[in-house]
């Protein structure tokens, strides 16, 4: 079925559109196979609203006199749209035939289920072209800016062809006395084979953070030889490694009736297993759910909010994935040894804890390239199923399937850090918020598909064009730049009090008026930082200022010898 | 001294709230004003200091291994605990301190005896530096509508208020005293407010003494005075901020709230702004909220709401955005009252003219508030604060709440003010410290009784001073005085627990680097190369009409341009990293050796870092431990490891370690 069959109303005049804060429009309505544009026609200079289907998470339709009348005297109708950016939109549409229309296409044009088919197959801006490099960084490239691995790690290429592990991306950096059939065998042992591969090398003293998915020891303790090599590898004999499982105890000992387990002590005797509960999968969708809710009713009592945020816990996971993190970062820089860290699947807390302790540690991992390189290696390459995850948001009414707002959680752990560490990233809050809404719903293909295997399938790199070479281009970038970065080579430890942790406003109340005044807050801190690098900018130095004091010294100097005279 | 049964303590411990790890060990002095523990060991000396009238409450805990633990609650929320090693010891540190934390008298309060370094003259002058004359001017009285009344001058009328009040012109004495003998302690309708742009002002008063029927004819003349004094508006609003049933219940007991029948256009209003017991009981829930160690993110949240602080923040600031609305958008005059005039009412007409008036929301401009709307108004400070030993339920945070919604607009309009939190959390220390006089006695009377101005010193131009550490470099003063009426956001989720002030001393909660201190560090650069620029430039107009002399001279002196090139202006360095770096990684300023009495204990530390230069980290890995280990919630939190048993060699699973 082509996508325009879908379309049964394209344009419709006359349509009032609402949106919170701003005066009602009117204007004409489209709908294409991707977007809903709305045009305000009043002048030359139209005002217009695009919106990409795929941002839809909701849309509510009401009609007024559904039955009874003929469509031509004022029957009207109001569709409501629920982004999943948060932003929620009225559309009143004269004649409830239209109305209906539309909601339906949008309806079915929003919830594709085929990669090929979504808007980044179709996307072409003039200024990019397809043949441009894509992505940013690759295992082989972190191996080879990595000399601290160079001597007892290698880049092994056992999962070329995807076959031993299908989540994973085609090259690993593995141990290096360890070869590629026992990285078979581990992967056997290991749920989804993702067996444990390096995720990060500290650059100040070379231990390793690691990460994987649950070893399949089942019920009947079942144990793999080369797994236990290969971990054994990775600290090298003599010292002491951290298993972090990101589940509880008694979840991991439930596990193992379901064919899952943990790495017991008695074969592993020189890792320390440290477990701590994580909330995943539906729980934490349905706290998202409860807290766009909780902010989405200005009227309630201040008890009501603060029982509602509450119950939504989901500041209790940005509590647990920042503590769980910074006892990762514990573990490798304070007491000096490689972590290992999994729960079940091993694709998505697993891949939070793993890269916020980056983030924490590692300064290279703070600027707008590092970060976004970080991402690419840790969620994107590392096979985090962002279709799966991201397929709805907080609005929709559909079924749960696989959501989980897993990345949302790992931009808002990043947020608090950047408020406790205000100059220690390089980028702003608006690179976090425009990744919170690439995520969803992106012109570009970088986070399509849930796995590099699916992405070289749906030929995403041949066909779509690279978010984050987009971001980092230099016109677009300023605008993600931390004015006040200074870098520090030093680890930054967020405090995970709950009275340090905030709820992150620039999202979560992104569309109120609340969010206004710190946009100006934000504006005056450039303005402030701009005046001082005309001042004291080099331009200004070499320019102005330099020029004054090439005339001025002379003088100067000639007037000291005046007052003597 | 009499008070002081042990002056000095060895091998005390000072305990680390946020982490029991970090232990000091070191002596414990007691001396008339304060303790001091000073903590051994040459590298990390710390000092201590706390002064004996922000000690709120000193607790004697159950004896443990290491000895006597003694905790000392602050007024300011600082919380000291402290083992000692002999039973009596701590015993005798306990009593002594317990009494002279308890001053009986005026005269044994701190700023009594405090004694900085200036002569007499500068004293007195430190009186002078607000002068709330000059306020009423700034707001454009006296003029033809509105007077100052002569007849309070010896606070005979009303012994809370201030000796200069103004009223109507048109109001005559008797209908004054007529009024005042109708309202609860005399405190008769007098102005607070005016808005010079419409005429239309905030007053304030007490409750009417009406009961069930009773009414006053002078009353009734007073406000239809104030309601005329404003040409605009054809009715007043009269706002009762307590709730409706409270006010009921004072009718029993001959008081009350205005009958709209008996006032001739008067609209009458209640705001149910919960009394003083309510907020003291609100605010100890607060801090115990504040003061959980290592709480799960549900505890805090539920205590936070629990609580009612917030809520109560809340109807404060609605009370004050309907007043604010009524004067700059409706033109209308207003007149607030609570009970006794002094606490609700203070809260809500300053919070008002907060929103009303941008001069208010620069340094000099809340200083004066303060001495207007608080002090001369006869906010009752030493009952309220518990300056002297008392009756325990004249406590109450009323001030506290005030600074809290300051906070809170400060939080939503982060470029329009010209302070910043420092300077409330300053406000708040020495409101209770006692270090100045401004904040002692009850009221104008009282302290003129006292000879509080020849005796003490003022906290104002002491503020002043350090300005500098107080100012918002976000501020933007005129589009400030554009915006003129400031319309503050009431949903719930605008409301934040301050955690600067609840949690002010538990220094590993807060952001390590400081976004604002940042910011003005670049602006003030900004400015020195500003007026760098302009001085140079200034020389280079006067050089140039010597050029023509000197032209001739040039020669010969050319040669030494590259060496002076850099001396007036060191633009080169000005922008390099280690400008900025310094104070701001790895936390707070460290401030260990305090001068007695120069700096009040806001600035000390518990624990100092070790020499930030070298690695600033250190201090913050350390509380980094703390932090993760014992943070998770419920059953899992303790990490729970196979150290010791493989829980595959027995059944009972790996939580047991």
């Amino acid at each position: 079925m082509e996508l325009s069959e879908h379309i049964k109303t394209a344009n419709v005049e006359d349509v009032t559109l609402r949106r919170p804060f701003h005066p009602a429009l009117r204007g004409t309505l489209c709908v294409t196979s991707h977007h809903l544009l709305f045009s305000d026609r009043k002048d030359e200079a139209s005002w217009q609203l695009l919106i990409l289907l795929k941002n839809i998470d909701a849309i509510e339709k009401s009609v007024e006199n559904l039955f009874g009348y003929p469509r031509a005297m004022g029957s009207s109708g109001t569709i409501t749209i629920k982004c999943k950016d948060l932003l929620v939109l009225q559309l009143e549409i004269p004649g409830m035939e239209e109305c209906l229309n539309i909601a339906s296409s949008i309806e079915a044009l929003s919830s594709l289920e085929s990669v090929t088919e979504m808007y980044p197959f179709f996307y072409r801006p003039s200024h990019l072209t397809l043949n441009g490099p894509w992505g940013l960084s690759s295992t082989e490239q972190y191996y080879k800016q990595t000399e601290r691995l160079w001597d007892r790690w290698r880049v092994s290429t056992v999962n070329s062809d995807y076959s031993v592990c299908p989540s994973y991306p085609s090259a690993v950096i593995v141990p290096r006395e360890v070869d590629d059939d026992k990285l078979i065998r581990s992967a056997r042992f290991r749920q989804g084979g993702r067996f444990p591969v390096l995720s990060y090398c500290h650059h100040r003293n070379g231990m390793v953070i690691m990460r994987s998915s649950q070893p399949l020891t089942g019920a009947n303790k079942k144990r793999c030889k080369e797994d236990e090599l290969l971990l054994q590898a990775v600290i090298d004999g003599s010292e002491l490694g951290y298993i972090i499982d990101l589940r509880s105890a008694q979840q991991a000992q439930q596990a193992r009736m379901t064919g899952g387990g943990f790495e017991s002590k008695s074969f592993y005797s020189h890792w320390k297993r440290i477990h701590r509960h994580h909330e995943r999968g539906k729980i934490v969708q349905e706290s998202l759910i409860k807290l766009v809710e909780a902010c989405s009713d200005p009227s309630h009592s201040v008890d009501r909010w603060l029982s509602k945020l509450e119950n939504s816990k989901w500041l209790s996971h940005v509590h647990s994935a920042l503590s769980t993190a910074g006892l990762v970062v514990e573990c490798v820089e304070r007491d000096g040894h490689s972590v290992l860290v999994h729960g079940s699947e091993g694709t998505d807390n697993t891949l939070l804890v793993s890269s916020l302790a980056q983030l924490i540690l590692d300064p290279a991992s703070r600027t707008v390239t590092g970060f976004l390189c970080l991402l690419e290696r840790e969620w994107i390459q590392a096979g985090h199923p962002f279709q799966q995850r991201c397929a709805h948001s907080a609005y929709s009414h559909a079924r749960l399937k696989q959501e989980c707002p897993i990345f949302l959680l790992l931009l808002d752990c990043v947020w608090q850090v950047w408020r406790q560490f205000p100059l220690a990233l390089e980028f702003s809050e608006a690179l976090l918020l425009r990744l919170a809404q690439e995520v969803y719903a992106s012109n570009y293909g970088t986070f399509l598909c849930n796995s590099e295997q699916e992405r070289c399938a749906a030929g995403v790199k041949e066909n779509t064009h690279c978010l984050f070479q987009s971001l980092l281009r230099p016109d677009i970038e300023e605008q993600y730049l931390n004015p006040l970065y200074e870098p520090t080579d030093l680890a930054i430890w967020p405090s995970v009090h709950p009275q340090s942790l905030q709820l992150w406003t620039g999202l979560f109340l992104r569309w109120t008026e609340y969010a206004q005044n710190m946009e100006e807050a934000r504006e005056e801190v450039w303005s402030i930082v701009k005046e001082h690098h005309e001042q004291a900018g080099p331009d200004r130095t070499n320019n102005t200022l330099s020029t004054h004091c090439d005339t001025l010294t002379p003088f100067e100097n000639l007037m000291d010898e005046l007052t003597i005279l | 001294m009499e008070h002081i049964r042990m002056p000095k303590v060895e091998n005390v411990r000072l305990v680390d709230r946020s982490s029991s790890r970090r232990i000091k060990v070191g002596t414990l002095y007691l001396t008339a004003t304060h303790t001091i523990f000073v903590g051994k060991g040459s590298e990390d000396r710390c000092e201590l200091w706390v002064l004996h009238s922000l000690v709120c409450n000193v607790v004697k805990h159950k004896a443990s291994q290491s000895g006597y633990p003694l905790l000392i609650h602050c007024k300011n929320f600082q919380v000291m605990q402290f083992i000692i090693s002999q039973e009596s010891d701590c015993h005798n540190v306990y009593i002594s301190l317990s009494r002279l934390s308890r001053p009986e008298k005026y005269e044994e309060l701190y700023c009594f005896s405090f004694n900085p370094n200036v002569d007499k003259a500068e004293r007195e002058h430190s009186w002078d530096f607000l002068d709330l004359k000059a306020e009423y001017s700034r707001m454009g009285l006296p003029n033809k509508l509105w007077h100052v009344t002569p007849i309070n001058r010896e606070y005979r009328v009303c012994d809370t208020y201030p000796a200069d009040l103004f009223v109507p012109q048109s109001v005559t004495l008797p209908v004054i005293i007529g009024s005042s003998k109708f309202r609860s302690r005399g405190r008769f309708p007098t102005l607070s407010y005016y808005c010079k742009e419409n005429h239309a002002t905030i007053c304030r008063s007490s409750q009417p003494l009406s009961g069930f029927s009773a009414r006053c004819l002078e009353d009734e003349q007073m406000l239809q005075a104030i309601m005329k004094s404003n040409p605009g508006s054809r009715f007043m609003y009269v706002v009762d901020t307590r709730p409706k049933l409270n006010a009921m219940a004072n009718r029993a007991a001959g008081k009350g709230y205005e009958n709209e029948d008996n006032y001739c256009n008067i609209k009458f209003q209640f705001i149910g702004i919960e009394n003083i017991h309510v907020m003291r009981n609100s605010q100890q829930k607060l801090i115990e909220v504040s003061a959980l160690r290592s709480p799960s993110m549900g505890e805090f949240l539920m205590g936070l709401e629990n609580s009612d602080w917030l809520r109560h923040i809340k109807s404060i600031m609605e009370a004050g955005i309907f007043i604010s609305k009524a004067v700059a958008e409706e033109g209308v005059n207003v007149l607030v009252h609570c009970s006794d005039g002094w606490d609700r009412t203070a809260q809500v007409c300053s919070v008002a003219s907060v929103l009303l008036d941008p001069y208010y929301r620069t340094l000099k401009g809340l200083m004066v508030l303060i001495e207007k709307d608080w002090v001369s108004f006869g906010h009752k400070f030493s009952h309220r604060c518990g300056h002297l030993d008392g009756e325990a339920k004249e406590v109450s945070p009323v001030i506290d709440q005030f600074l809290d919604c300051l906070w809170q607009l400060m939080e939503q309009f982060p470029c329009y003010f010209e302070y910043n939190e420092k300077f409330l959390i300053n406000i708040h220390n020495h409101i209770y410290s006692c270090h100045y006089g401004n904040f002692i006695c009850n009221s104008q009377k009282e302290r003129k009784d006292l000879c509080i101005k020849e005796k003490t010193h003022s906290i104002w131009p002491h503020l002043w001073e350090n300005k500098l550490d107080f100012m918002n470099p976000l501020f933007k003063p005129d589009q400030s005085q554009n915006q003129g009426l400031l319309r503050p956001r009431t949903a719930p989720y605008c409301f934040k627990y301050w955690r600067r002030l609840y949690n002010r001393f538990d220094r590993e909660l807060h952001p390590r680097q400081s976004e604002l201190d940042c910011l003005m560090t670049v602006k003030e650069e900004t400015q020195q190369l500003e007026e760098d620029l302009a001085l140079c430039e200034q020389k280079l107009a006067v050089l140039d009409k010597e050029r023509a002399k000197t032209l001739y001279m040039q020669k010969g002196v050319l040669e030494s341009k590259q060496a002076l090139w850099s001396l007036p202006l060191d633009t080169s360095l000005a922008n390099t990293p280690q400008d900025y770096i310094g104070g701001f990684i790895g936390g707070a300023p460290n401030v260990f050796t305090l001068q007695q009495g120069e700096r009040e204990s806001a600035e000390l530390c518990l624990f100092g870092d070790k020499p930030k230069s070298s690695d600033a980290d250190n201090s913050d890995q350390e509380s980094g431990v703390a932090d993760f280990s014992s943070h998770s919630s419920g059953e899992e939190s303790l990490p729970s490891e196979d150290s010791v048993k493989d829980p595959d060699s027995d059944e009972t699973g790996p939580n047991r370690a």
